[in-house]
């Protein structure tokens, strides 16, 4: 299969690799995927809780080339949104960028999924503990 | 000599062909192009005199008579016929067909195209290493069991399965044996009376020769096989398969197997010296490395390896320079992970890290010095991106992470 330039670009450079604190209470991290399924990515985001803005994301991914550089992309892209357009990110956005063919629009579904699932975590921490326990019990 | 790239290492998806065999070839295109068929003139012999001499060269390697020897198009027309063949001659004795689970596509959909029409088919499971018991070849045979179609050699793992013991449990039962021996017929010793086969299925491309021809061997004695033709027409092949004969393809199968007969035993050693070379290479400097199949009973050119918590793809886009195969799921038209791997009880996630290496007459000892450089080089990095390399190296038991799914 042929790659588009940009997948090979962020595949051979990949932006953000790494790791943030996870115990932070300001950072969210997001794990997605499964080993069996061939693609799992983690996604982290740190917010600065005055702008509500994410200052920085990291990721990391097993996965193929389309997989490394969907993650890689979100990435960028998450850099200075805040909470709110982050989630407003699309994985068809992400197909569009990388020009993933049919086959591999699965890895942008799961960008997608890892920057809900980082967001996800980042709101969960900082609901207050009362709640959290309160919204267990409902579960 | 300067490294060439990009390096060809999987001699067996397809082998160039080797410049003897071409250079047989050449004068068949063009001066000497008569139709084999052609009884009552002098282009006509010559086509006919090229087709006997492939045909005895072909059967010279496998220990056949050249009579036995049917042309076809490929290896995958010779499974056809074998397969459909057989149970449309020998339906009124039988409807049981054996094979196992981790044969060749022609195989396993041309059983399951019998099924369809009322075939009672025994998929065998291989153990871990690959290999298929003879036993359980003895226990599913009944009395009507028609056939028994198990490969020589695995396209992806290389592994060789117990043909000669297989060959005598059907020889006992009286049930014909097929064998898809495309990656053995001149790779390894192979023939056909030792090895208890009635019939064989072989292609010229994985020897060096040209794609588009290969044959089938069927037994004419002892006991004497028929079978319903696929191909109706001219009756060509002893009836067996009509269709104006490939000349040239011909002349270029037996030349093939002229060279194989002669230089095979030096060819394995090289070859094998070089696989080995890659593995330690490999292995001895990155951990976590699995190798799939039986690490000896394999071809000598076989090297098929998982890279635990790298996938498969993003591997070789890390070697691009390095024409390999993965048996990862992305690289895959129906996005599932080798059928093989999985029946050998490799779990999905290093089906999706596997990596086929397969070398042949043409690599050298300098394309394996860098492949090895490469590949621990991307495998490195790639860990280096992976979240599960991350987890394991912080001590978490993987199998027991809730995985979220897709």
């Amino acid at each position: 299969m042929a790659y588009s330039d940009k997948v090979i670009d962020h595949y051979n450079n990949p932006r953000n690799v790494g790791n943030l604190d996870k115990k932070d209470p300001n950072v969210g991290t997001g794990l997605v995927g499964a080993p069996e399924c061939g693609d799992v990515m983690k996604l982290q985001i740190k917010i600065n809780p005055e702008t509500n803005v994410i200052e920085d994301a990291k990721f990391k991914t097993f996965g193929c080339g389309s997989a490394i550089a969907s993650s890689s992309l979100a990435t960028e892209w998450l850099k200075g949104r805040s909470v709110d357009q982050a989630l407003d990110i699309k994985n068809t956005e992400i197909v569009k960028e990388l020009n993933l063919p049919p086959v591999k629009i699965h890895c942008s579904v799961l960008a997608e999924d890892a920057i809900k699932a980082a967001v996800r975590d980042y709101q969960h921490k900082q609901t207050p503990a009362e709640q959290k326990a309160e919204e267990a019990v409902n579960a | 000599m300067a490294l060439k790239l990009p390096i060809y290492m999987d001699y067996h998806a397809t082998t160039p062909c080797d410049p003897r065999v071409f250079e047989t070839m050449a004068p068949y295109f063009t001066e000497i192009f008569g139709n084999a068929a052609s009884r009552n003139h002098e282009f006509g012999w010559r086509g006919e005199e090229a087709v006997e001499n492939g045909r005895k060269q072909v059967a010279d390697l496998i220990g056949a008579s050249s009579k036995e020897i049917v042309f076809t198009s490929g290896a995958t027309e010779s499974d056809n016929l074998a397969i459909k063949g057989v149970a449309d001659m020998y339906y009124e004795r039988g409807d049981h067909i054996i094979t196992a689970v981790t044969e060749h596509k022609a195989v396993l959909d041309t059983c399951k195209k019998l099924e369809k029409r009322g075939f009672k088919v025994t998929y065998l499971p291989v153990a871990s290493d690959g290999l298929i018991s003879p036993d359980d070849v003895r226990n599913a045979i009944t009395d009507k069991t028609i056939l028994v179609s198990i490969m020589m050699a695995n396209n992806e793992i290389g592994v060789i399965q117990p043909i000669a013991e297989i060959g005598k449990v059907c020889k006992e039962r009286g049930v014909l044996f097929h064998t898809d021996a495309t990656q053995a017929v001149g790779k390894i010793p192979f023939n056909v009376n030792e090895l208890n086969v009635d019939l064989a299925s072989f292609s010229a491309h994985k020897i060096y020769g040209p794609k588009g021809v290969g044959g089938l061997y069927v037994r004419r004695k002892n006991p004497r096989v028929m079978l319903v033709p696929m191909m109706d027409g001219g009756g060509h092949e002893r009836g067996m398969r009509s269709g104006t004969l490939n000349v040239t393809g011909i002349v270029g199968l037996g030349k093939a197997c002229e060279i194989a007969q002669a230089e095979m035993q030096d060819e394995n050693t090289r070859v094998f010296g070089l696989k080995e070379k890659l593995r330690k290479g490999i292995m001895d400097e990155i951990p976590d490395v699995y190798i799939n199949g039986h690490p000896e009973q394999r071809l000598p050119g076989n090297l098929n390896v998982s890279f635990a918590y790298v996938e498969g793809e993003s591997l070789l886009m890390g070697i691009n320079d390095i024409a390999v195969s993965s048996g990862s799921a992305c690289t895959s038209a129906s996005l599932e992970p080798s059928y093989v791997l999985k029946a050998l009880g490799v779990g999905e996630e290093l089906a999706h890290s596997s990596i086929r290496f397969g070398l042949g007459r043409f690599n050298t000892e300098e394309e394996v010095d860098y492949t090895i450089g490469r590949v621990n080089e991307a495998v490195n990095r790639l860990r280096d991106l992976s979240p599960l390399w991350e987890m394991v190296q912080e001590g978490i038991d993987l199998s027991t992470v809730q995985w979220a799914g897709e």
